[in-house]
């Protein structure tokens, strides 16, 4: 089966130039996901696994290597070279992210936050709404706060409002940055059911997981990641 | 998506200018005024393209050119070299050539402006209502009901009460003068926007609310925008994509959040370290 995503040689750095600092993120990362697979990536803290996601989303931008994309049209797009337009319209469409923090408007209710990503893409505002209601009802939402916006919810709750909203429109790809690492056992549940129904639609899902158990239960692939050698040690090396 | 304004080597100088302004001025010169002459390299060569319904945002510290460069796109001021086009629905403007008439029919038509200074968008001896009124007789309406009528709903829109409606918005408070400004801006639903430091100097909750209303605005009408700010809480609300100035010049462009998590250039960093 053909991939939808598949990376090749990624590496990030950041040059940091008031600390006059290049700090290595990711290195050689190589790995593929397909439609209704979701590929996981391990590695201990600061092994760049936010970063590939971040690369691929084009929040941060590669330092070397391939992120190749195939789109819905089935043309091949390299995310390390697409233009801005091209990038912002594959978000709009195809592309979504889901991670820990919702950023999001003052005055939005919980249930137009959510419903928005639906709304934006052409559906009408009813029949977006009740979609919102049925996947918030599914996160275990309390009905109360539907109306009200999320900016005072618990960190739990604006996770789960978070999760609805990046789950509602289907991406073909989507990016989970731990997007349980804030809920309790029993929501967890509820969305490991969830992303698995949603597996089964097709879509392809590249994921961080907190848990080693979620990542047991809905990896296909797994990808382990190593902090990459930081500069000044390749330097030593070198020297000895 | 459609292409709605293209915009390539736009130079504005203030002075005489010498043929050593260019080469003197920048971010490496690290001043924009010419040594030679001492006229003011306000901007040069920015170029840039913006999409039907995009908002892009242009942050930069005071004195970068952010303004320079909305207001020769407004005709508040005529650039020294470079062009810009709009392409409108069935015709295409290049803004630099056009004659005085043609210049107001697309501000009165196509164009729309809101600045910081409320002095400027608006006519404060006359009403809130009447300061739109003005803005649709300049474009086609003439009927008074139906004038007065679209004047009470856009300030409606716009969350100003209707029973204000016949006040002058010298009264007015800061927050409210900028949205009786986007209601006037607004009224001949142009597909052009651009909003100058709308939210600097209000309160948060205040600034909040309009940024709210613009980005509603901005979904409803699928009104294109340029965003000038140096706060980048309103550039990363606002904008999709953002341009980076620094002594008239560019010196970077993106994906807001690639600019403001990822920035290339020490400048740039600098600005998103220090707003941290
Ligand atoms: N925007 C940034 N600017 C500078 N350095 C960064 C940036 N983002 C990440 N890094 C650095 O890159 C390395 C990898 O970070 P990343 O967040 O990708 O790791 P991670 O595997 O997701 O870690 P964690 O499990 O803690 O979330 C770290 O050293 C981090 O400090
Ligand atoms: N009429 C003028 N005569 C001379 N210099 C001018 C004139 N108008 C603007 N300038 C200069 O051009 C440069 C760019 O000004 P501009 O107003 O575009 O800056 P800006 O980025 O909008 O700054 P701010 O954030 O303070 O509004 C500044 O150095 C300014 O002093
Ligand atoms: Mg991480
Ligand atoms: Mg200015
Ligand atoms: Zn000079």
């Amino acid at each position: 089966m053909e991939s939808i995503l598949k990376i090749e040689g990624l590496s990030k750095h950041f040059l940091l130039y008031d600390q006059n600092k290049l700090i290595p993120s990711c290195a050689n990362v190589d790995l593929s996901v397909h439609a209704g697979q979701l590929t996981a990536l391990v590695g201990p803290t600061g092994a760049g696994k936010s970063s590939v996601l971040k690369c691929v989303y084009r929040t941060y931008l590669p330092s070397g290597g391939r992120i190749l994309y195939r789109d819905a049209g089935g043309h091949r797009i390299d995310l390390a070279q697409a233009s801005e337009h091209h990038m912002l319209q594959l978000r709009h469409a195809e592309i979504g992210f889901v991670t820990q923090f919702l950023h999001c408007l003052p005055r939005k209710s919980a249930l137009d936050v959510v419903a928005e990503p639906l709304i934006t893409r052409g559906e009408h505002r009813e029949a977006a709404q009740a979609k919102a209601r049925e996947l918030l009802a599914l996160l275990n939402v309390p009905e109360r706060l539907w109306a009200v916006p999320p900016a005072t919810f618990s960190g739990g709750e604006k996770q789960r409002v978070n999760l609805a909203r990046g789950l509602i429109a289907r991406p073909r790809l989507l990016l989970l940055d731990e997007p349980t690492a804030s809920l309790d056992p029993a929501t967890t549940d509820r969305v490991v059911d969830l992303l698995q129904s949603i597996k089964h639609e097709g879509v392809a899902m590249l994921a961080i997981f907190h848990h080693p158990d979620l990542v047991r239960r809905l990896g296909d692939r797994v990808i382990e990641l190593a902090p990459p050698v930081a500069v000044s040690d390749i330097l030593e090396t070198c020297a000895s | 998506m459609k292409k709605i304004l293209e915009v390539r080597n736009l130079t504005k100088i203030h002075g005489r200018g010498c043929p050593q302004c260019i080469d003197s001025t920048g971010p490496e010169a690290d001043t924009n005024i010419c040594p030679h002459c001492g006229s003011v390299v306000a901007a040069h060569g920015v170029s840039f393209d913006l999409h039907a319904g995009e908002i892009l945002g242009i942050m930069g510290e005071s004195g970068s050119g952010k303004s320079t460069v909305v207001k020769t796109l407004y005709f508040d001021d005529a650039p020294s070299a470079g062009e810009a086009i709009v392409f409108d629905e069935a015709r295409q403007w290049n803004l630099f050539s056009l004659n005085a008439a043609e210049q107001r029919w697309l501000r009165n038509h196509r164009l729309g402006m809101v600045y910081q200074n409320p002095h400027l968008g608006l006519n404060f001896n006359v009403s809130a209502g009447g300061n739109i009124a003005e803005r649709l007789l300049m474009s086609d309406l003439s009927h008074y009901g139906e004038i007065r009528e679209r004047a009470r709903r856009l300030l409606e829109r716009t969350e100003v009460l209707p029973e204000r409606m016949d006040e002058s918005p010298k009264k007015f408070s800061g927050g409210m003068q900028q949205r009786v400004q986007i209601a006037k801006a607004l009224a001949t639903q142009p597909p052009l926007l651009y909003l100058d430091e709308v939210t600097t100097g209000l309160d948060l909750s205040v600034q909040a609310r309009i940024l709210d209303l613009i980005l509603e605005i901005q979904q409803e009408l699928n009104t294109a925008m340029i965003v000038v700010t140096h706060d980048l809480g309103v550039i990363r609300l606002l904008a999709g994509r953002t341009i980076v100035m620094k002594y008239g010049r560019i010196i970077e462009s993106g994906l807001t959040d690639q600019i403001l998590e990822d920035p290339q250039h020490a400048y740039t960093q600098r600005l998103v370290a220090s707003a941290l």
